[in-house]
């Protein structure tokens, strides 16, 4: 109902119903406690006003007003915190095979990356109806994706990734700001968001001419680096396979145990001494200020890629592969 | 101290006794001390003002066209680094509290007036260092010195404007001492705790937040200030620090300041609302409690500010939990102000104007709190003008309201004489619509989601924002008013009474302005706070 009302921002995501649904909800009911409060205030000043032949009543307090007026906000506000909770649990956890695109946040411009190679400035083309999973880092200050119409907002940090995710109800354009305090030009770090029909989106990834899957470009980075001297498939090499390594608990040499998510691979990588796998040497040289932000991305995305059990078609074909390998058992 | 020649007719008082700026700016009256203090922040508040006048006048554009986009950076950064250290916080502690907790409590002094002195230089040399800052060319950090912006990124007097409230952190964490060790020890013999008023109840809780956070923002800022000298890599992730652990650190401190920042508010107005209610505030044991549990639970929330930094959705879930339950206190407190009113005998006079104004405000405020504490709401508005707006109905709608209130309340206790009350409700009227208007239009500016700190901005926020800058011409005209005719009255204003209220507290038992010593034998208290009972009502004609 509030979707053609002024000053409201457009609604074009899941996520963006269900965060106004609360809204109003806390719109009605602040709105209409405060006018509750604010007539009795008005109320009492004119019927109780200071003149000749009225007294003030003394009056000590109530017991009884005071727990109610403790309990009863109490429980709503316990019933709001938990609506809150919800949604943000939903935005917190994406769903499965949502479409990663990854970004680099820099003063002050947004670069992305499709899984299919497509790189992007500014502009984020994404098609209705599918998830869509933001994996994002920094170069320098912390930034902050914002996108009003999707109602998200996921800070960027540098030296990690954060992530955020979002499902496209609406095509059109749609702002996307910084919203993070980053320096100078803070306030023109903005873009587009272009949500398209899937056949018109289809039609603008083939239209960029043929670039290589994210994933493919990390395989190439993976043997140009010399990562594939170590880590190899058969289990021969000098560092544990990474086939089916991601989304899987490691046991750590300090006792830990991690989930190898996208953070940890990054880590690994840019860091190798700061986590050892249970059974290995730390001899694996840190890639720190060797590979850019774009390049630990490729990385990322191919280690992902080596999955044990679903191949995934957006992978070059050596990918896919190397994701038919037998399952290896993690031994690490 | 030598008697100065004092004029025939005037009664010998704390402003006469002596004369000089030497016997000003050696004095450790605490009454001189608070209007030192006053003096200072005034200073401040105009400076600060200035460049909220210079903010709002370059968003009356979408584009960026009045100044710089560093320039405007600097301008919000030293706005909010001004109020926030150099206003808000030390308002109603320094100069009110300062005045009033000796009296209300019965005491000559506070527990160490040397020490109280000593922190007014602290203030100043903090403030000197905030001068050096703004003259210096400015910072331009955001008043909350995100790292790694603020270490690594920025080239502006970044360790100066660390130092300035690095150094007035202790001023503050003086005066909560002192007050602390005040509170407890020096009380009139019958002034027991459940007979404090409650604007003293509100001092203790704001100065143990005082002694028990500040250090923490010394600390943070003083590790900002190493890290961008000497690369220590603990904010730094290329040396392996951690950027949120600032933020951590901030906030700590800077959540619990926002509560500095309105509970001696909420002391000045139930005093407020007592008096021209005439009668005993509702619920006392439990405003008093409330105060307490406010300050207490303020230290657990402060991650609200970090839903979306990429903390833990478990950690993110405790804190908005307990954001909740901070809100129930200010809940009662609201509650039970308005149950006062009922049958009492109202009288509304410019203070009381004001305390209408802050319950009306802060209620908005705590309200829309409500909406920003909420997880899944949070996520949509932080960091844009939502969060401006929530933030200003709290600091100016309640803080500067309760302050000016309570100005205008103890004015003729402070100087002797009354301001003049017809000026004094229409700049009550005007900062209250000039205030709604400013900032109202920031929420629905936010929830469009217009980030905040933007220098330019989309147009189809400009309607909003040409509706903001309007209100805050009338805003400024309002805080001009009692400027002027506060002046004005200390020479022609009419002489006061000792009680021209006919006001419950010792405050107002002692002469108008009360002498060096505040009473002339420690009274001896008989009866609870709020008496008003046992107190003839002033008739309206006569306030
Ligand atoms: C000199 C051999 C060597 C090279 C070259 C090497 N690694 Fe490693 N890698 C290791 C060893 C040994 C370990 C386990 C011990 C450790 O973490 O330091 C490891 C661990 C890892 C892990 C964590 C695996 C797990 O099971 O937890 C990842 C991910 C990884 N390497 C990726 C890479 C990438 C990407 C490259 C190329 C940029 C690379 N490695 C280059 C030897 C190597
Ligand atoms: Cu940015």
């Amino acid at each position: 109902m509030f979707e053609h009302f002024p000053f409201w921002p457009a609604r074009a995501s899941t996520s963006a119903g269900q965060v106004d649904a609360l809204f109003i909800f806390l719109l009605l009911l602040c709105g209409l406690v405060c006018l509750a409060i604010f007539a009795l205030i008005i109320v009492f000043a004119l019927r109780y006003r200071r003149r000749a032949g009225h007294q003030a009543e003394h009056i000590e307090g109530s017991n009884a007003l005071e727990l109610t007026w403790t309990v009863v906000p109490g429980c709503i506000f316990l019933c709001i915190f938990v609506w809150g909770a919800y949604i943000y649990f939903q935005e917190r956890t994406p769903p499965e095979g949502a479409a990663d695109v990854y970004t680099v946040a820099k003063q002050w411009m947004w670069k992305f990356q499709h899984e299919e190679g497509q790189r992007e400035i500014n502009e984020l083309h994404v098609p209705v109806g599918r998830d869509v999973r933001m994996i994002m880092t920094s170069q320098d200050a912390i930034h902050s994706f914002f996108v009003p119409a999707f109602r998200i907002k996921q800070d960027v940090l540098p030296g990690r990734y954060t992530t955020a995710w979002f499902h496209a109800t609406k095509p059109g354009t749609y702002h996307l700001f910084c919203a993070e305090y980053c320096g100078t030009m803070h306030s023109g770090m903005i873009g587009d968001i272009v949500v398209m029909e899937p056949a018109q989106y289809q039609a603008w990834l083939s239209g960029g001419g043929s670039t290589l899957p994210l994933a493919a470009t990390g395989e190439k980075l993976f043997s140009e680096l010399g990562c594939s001297t170590c880590h190899r498939s058969d289990m021969q090499g000098r560092g544990p396979n990474l086939v089916g390594l991601f989304g899987k608990p490691v046991l750590l040499e300090d006792g830990r145990t991690m989930i190898a998510d996208e953070n940890y691979l990054r880590e690994c990588i840019q860091n190798p001494t700061l986590r050892i796998p249970k059974g290995y040497k730390p001899i694996m040289p840190t890639f720190q200020g060797l590979v850019s932000d774009e390049q630990l991305n490729a990385l990322v995305a191919y280690i992902k890629s080596l999955k044990q059990s679903q191949p995934k078609q957006a992978a070059g074909s050596s990918v896919a592969a190397a994701s038919q390998q037998p399952p290896a058992t993690q031994v690490h | 101290m030598t008697t100065a020649a004092v004029p025939m007719r005037e009664r010998e008082n704390y402003l006469n006794q002596e004369y000089g700026i030497k016997s000003w700016l050696l004095t450790t009256d605490h009454k001189r001390i608070a209007l030192l203090y006053l003096l200072s922040i005034t200073f401040f508040f105009f400076i600060g003002g200035f460049f909220a006048l210079l903010i709002r006048l370059e968003l009356l554009t979408p584009a960026g066209d009045l100044v710089q986009a560093d320039t405007y950076n600097k301008l919000f950064t030293m706005h909010g680094q001004v109020m926030v250290f150099f206003f808000l916080i030390p308002a109603v502690p320094a100069v009110l509290g300062n005045f009033l907790i000796p009296i209300m409590i019965g005491a000559k002094d506070l527990a160490f007036p040397r020490v109280n002195l000593l922190s007014w230089y602290i203030f100043i040399l903090g403030s000197a260092l905030m001068l050096y800052t703004i003259l210096n060319g400015g910072v331009d950090t955001g008043w909350t010195f995100y790292t790694p912006l603020s270490t690594e990124f920025l080239t502006t007097n970044v360790v100066a404007a660390a130092m300035a409230i690095f150094v007035v952190g202790f001023s503050s964490i003086l005066t909560g001492l002192n007050f602390i060790v005040t509170i407890h020890r020096l009380r009139a013999p019958g002034m027991t705790w459940s007979r404090l008023p409650l604007f003293v109840w509100a001092n203790y809780a704001t100065s143990i937040i005082f002694v028990l956070g500040t250090p923490v923002l010394a600390i943070s800022l003083a590790l900002v200030g190493l890290e961008r000298m000497f690369h220590l890599g603990i904010f730094d992730p290329r040396l392996g620090g951690d950027p949120l652990l600032f933020q951590h650190l901030f906030w700590f401190y800077s959540h619990p300041a926002v509560y500095v920042m309105i509970l001696p508010g909420m002391g000045v107005v139930s005093e407020i609302v007592a008096c021209f209610s005439h009668k005993r505030l509702f619920g006392y044991r439990f405003m008093a409690l409330a105060l307490i549990a406010i300050a207490v639970l303020g230290f657990l929330v402060w991650a609200h500010h970090m839903f979306v930094a990429g903390i833990s959705l478990y950690a993110a879930l405790i804190f908005s939990f307990f954001s909740y339950m901070v809100a129930i206190p200010s809940a009662i407190k609201v509650f039970n102000w308005t149950a006062t009113l009922y049958k009492g005998s109202i009288s509304y006079t410019t203070p009381m104007l004001y305390a209408f104004g802050f319950i009306g405000l802060f209620t908005m405020g705590g309200m829309t709190g409500l909406f920003v504490a909420a997880l899944g709401v949070d996520v949509h508005v932080t960091d844009t003008y939502f969060i401006i707006a929530h933030f200003h109905y709290i600091m100016v709608g309640g803080m500067v309201m309760a302050y000016l209130g309570g100005m205008h309340f103890w004015w003729p206790k402070i100087s002797g004489r009354m301001y003049p009350e017809g000026w004094g409700k229409l700049a009550a009227l005007l900062i209250f619509i000039g205030f709604n208007l400013t900032f109202f239009p920031q929420f629905i500016l936010g929830y469009m989601g217009m980030p905040r700190r933007y220098w330019q901005y989309s147009p189809e926020f400009q309607v909003l924002n040409v509706l903001s800058t309007a209100g805050a011409s009338i805003l400024a005209v309002g805080y001009l008013l009692p400027m002027v005719y506060f002046l004005w009255s200390m020479r022609y204003g009419k002489i006061a009474d000792d009680n021209p209220w006919g006001a419950a507290g010792l405050e107002w038992m002692t002469t108008s302005p009360p002498t060096t010593s505040n009473f002339d034998e420690i009274p001896t208290v008989t009866w609870e706070a709020y008496n008003y009972d046992q107190l003839t009502e002033v008739p309206v004609e006569r306030q």
